[in-house]
């Protein structure tokens, strides 16, 4: 800016020098004329560069900041409310008509539905999903706090609602309220951040249709003081989700355990590891069976449900920066041993193997099972804003012994399977666009082709996301 | 078995001594800044390099182990690490390093933000409620970061909280003197035009007097697109660039794109400390940076 109307300076110096060499002629009086005009206007502009320049200056002088305090002190009191996200989810799904869908050899959570509503996993065409409105905030110097309630068709749940303690100190942190139990890597995570459209089948077998367990309860954490992370974590609960079952006892109905460890490799490489354990009590868990007639056939379970899932993440990008590229392999296994009995009935009044004159009686045995399965998955970010994954899951129906119900109920041996691929497109990080494809052979007999198109998109402060 | 003893005592006695204050730093430039202060009395952990994008960091299990036994956490604040710094303050479990207590230092809250948008509102891509947070590239910020940073360290570790201010004196006189030459140095950068990837230059062109006339990001955050690119190498004729800035964490691709187009030099700049083999330091970052704007204006 300097050099630039110095310049001009010396031109309008010399522009000055002008007239005075001018002669006598009338051509010459009339470019003296001229180039006064001219001198005029360089004049003026230089003298508006010269203000622009000096208010520019006063804008970027240190000497007129305003002292720190000023701005701190012009935050509203408004400026105290939590941050506020809302997620907006929905898809078009397209493929068979199944009723009521599950998952072969699987113990049935959805239950019996009879109304005319078509529930979540089932619905084809467009639909929309849960929005979800998340409320956070630190509470003070000691708590924070966080609330999600999904909304859905005059429908609003609590999906999560807990306090998380900031001060204890020494690695440990307490977390209190309804929250998704730290057991294995993704049940953590909300639907908004999967790779995927849906839940691996994994979680649907392991938990119910909308894939995760989440705790009424306390979870607590101590992270070691070692240079490699080294996490251990103990939950207690309410236990009224499945695999337990709602009652009305004192103590806890649900115990969990974790363990995670995870370090760098270099700087492109980072992973974690991780073993869970999940205990529950059910009592009276209804759930939907066949008899071996094909009749529908309710059992209801009491006993306890243990189940071990073991967890593993590993993430690369070149020089440690993923906004370019990136890749990311998770893969979880479990196993589910369940002991207890079960107690077979007629709902519907259909006369099964159970009731046969339909006269409401029931016959109890015992019922121990041993299930386990797997999934696998990778995503790639190929391109600043594209991402491409495939996951493979399979399961296995293990062993089912009904004891006595055995000679009443279709045993069914099974290996569920599902392939899925998926590409996605983010315009920025806060909306994202994805078409999947699946394969899916969870119901015997059935091989289901599933296309989703599916959109997610998050409004106001969103939170940070975990690893 | 006296000598033993005594031999066992002098082993560990340097290691027992050596009660170092843990810093876990978030970006380089705060991590240089804390090793130029505090010298042999802190152990500096930084949780980033020049090569990663600084708003794109994930809360990896080595930064929550790395950030439970830190005494000091320095953060540059103004939302550049909202994306995982909070996650990984909570669920470190470690009191001393939640914001607002001593152990969390934030440099933007000592230094005057630039570009505080007007209007909150995504629309205008990934803003910064604050400002821009890219603050560390105005040599006078370092230095009141460096007087505020050495006066929390003196506070968390009062024992060496003469060294630490001695540090800084002695950082603050070179640095002072660098300044100077720098600034001389520079002077034929006054007024010079130049496109930027990202705002992450802004106070770099406001000290050196340079004019940003363009950015390859349509807005802040949101990735280059085709039709931004084509509509900025048309706007060049109109309002012409001396050069493409771009930071060491930035893909090259776009500037590139408008490089060989409009035969603008593309001018890599370190960005923070690490991001050229030459910026070892916080002085050479700015050598190194003066000297690649100065030779692409040759």
């Amino acid at each position: 800016m300097i050099r630039s109307s110095s310049r001009v300076l010396a031109a309008v110096s010399t522009l000055v020098s002008l007239p005075a060499v001018a002669g006598e002629t009338e051509l010459q009086v009339l470019r003296a004329e001229i180039e006064q005009l001219k001198v005029a206007y360089e004049q003026r502009i230089a003298a508006l560069e010269a203000r622009v320049q000096s208010a520019e200056q006063a804008r970027s002088a240190p000497a007129a900041e305003p002292p720190a305090e000023q701005r701190a002190a012009a935050a509203p009191a408004s400026g105290f409310n939590p941050e506020v996200s809302l997620i907006l989810q929905g898809q078009y799904k397209n493929m068979k008509d199944v009723a009521e869908r599950s998952i072969t050899g699987f113990a049935s959570t959805a239950g019996h539905n009879h109304g005319d509503g078509i529930e979540g996993v089932s619905k084809r065409g467009f639909s929309v999903e849960h929005s979800e409105l998340v409320l956070a905030a630190n509470i003070d110097p000691y708590w924070r706090g966080q609330a999600i309630i999904a909304v859905q068709d005059g429908d609003a749940e609590v999906e999560e609602a807990w306090f998380q303690s900031l001060a204890i100190g020494h690695g440990i942190g307490l977390k209190g309220g309804r929250f998704r139990s730290g057991i294995g890597y993704l049940n953590e995570q909300h639907p908004h951040a999967w790779d995927f459209a849906d839940a691996p089948l994994m979680y649907q077998a392991l938990f119910g249709e909308e894939g995760r367990y989440k705790q009424d309860g306390l979870q607590l954490k101590w992270l070691a003081p070692t240079p490699m992370f080294l996490e251990f974590g103990a939950e207690l609960g309410r236990g009224a989700d499945f695999p337990g079952s709602e009652r009305n006892k004192n103590g806890a109905g649900a115990g969990a355990v974790f363990a995670h460890i995870g370090d760098d490799v270099g700087i492109e490489h980072s992973w974690r590891a991780g073993v869970s354990y999940l205990r529950t009590r059910a009592s009276e868990r209804e759930s939907r069976f066949e008899d071996i007639n094909g009749l529908e056939a309710a059992g209801s379970f009491a006993g306890r449900s243990s189940t071990w899932i073991a967890d593993f993440i590993w993430k690369w990008a070149p020089n440690g920066n993923p906004s370019e590229r990136n890749f990311k392999f998770q893969a979880e296994y479990f196993q589910r041993s369940e002991k207890g009995s079960l107690d077979c009935y007629d709902e519907q009044g259909a006369g099964n193997a159970c009731d046969p004159l339909a006269a409401g009686e029931r016959v109890v045995s015992d019922y121990r099972t041993r299930q386990s399965g797997w999934y696998a998955q990778s995503v790639y970010q190929f391109l600043p804003r594209w991402r491409a994954g495939l996951r493979y899951e399979q399961l296995d129906s293990g062993s089912r012994n009904f004891g006595a119900n055995a000679a009443n109920l279709e045993v069914d041996s099974y290996r569920p399977k599902k392939a899925t691929v998926m590409l996605d497109y983010s315009w920025s990080e806060f909306s994202r666009l994805r078409l999947q494809y699946a394969q899916d052979k969870s119901m015997r007999g059935l091989t289901d082709n599933q296309w989703t198109l599916q959109y997610v998109m998050s409004l106001g402060a969103h939170g940070a996301h975990r690893f | 078995m006296k000598r033993i003893l005594l031999l066992c005592l002098l082993v560990a006695a340097p290691l027992l001594a050596r009660a170092d204050l843990r810093v876990f730093a978030t970006v380089p430039e705060w991590g240089a800044l804390v090793k130029e202060i505090g010298g042999p009395h802190v152990s500096v952990y930084t949780a980033t390099h020049a090569l990663q994008d600084p708003h794109r960091i994930e809360a990896r299990p080595s930064l929550l182990a790395q950030a439970r036994r830190a005494d000091l956490l320095v953060a540059t604040g103004a939302d550049l690490e909202a994306g995982w710094l909070p996650l990984v303050q909570r669920d470190s479990g470690n009191a001393a390093i939640q914001s607002g207590r001593p152990g969390y230092f934030e440099a933007a809250a000592v230094v005057r933000l630039r570009d505080v948008p007007a209007v909150l509102d995504r629309a205008q891509g990934d803003i910064h409620a604050a400002g821009n947070p890219h603050l560390h590239l105005d040599p006078y910020n370092v230095l009141k970061v460096g007087e505020a940073l050495a006066a929390r360290m003196g506070e968390l570790d009062p024992a060496q909280a003469a060294d630490y201010q001695a540090g800084f004196r002695a950082f603050a006189e070179r640095w002072q003197a660098a300044i100077g030459r720098w600034e001389k140095l520079a002077a034929p950068l006054r007024g010079v035009p130049v496109l930027v990837h990202h705002q992450s230059f802004v106070y770099l062109t406001h000290w050196l007097g340079m004019r940003e006339v363009g950015m390859l990001e349509p807005k802040p955050g949101i990735e280059p697109t085709s039709g931004h690119l084509t509509a900025l190498l048309a706007r060049l004729q109109a309002q012409p660039a001396k050069m493409v800035l771009v930071a060491a964490y930035n893909r090259d691709g776009p500037s590139q794109w408008i490089a060989s187009r409009s035969g603008l030099p593309m001018v890599l700049l370190p960005y923070t400390v690490g991001g050229t083999p030459a910026a070892g330091d916080l002085f050479a970052l700015y050598d190194d940076t003066l000297q690649r704007l100065l030779q692409a204006l040759q």
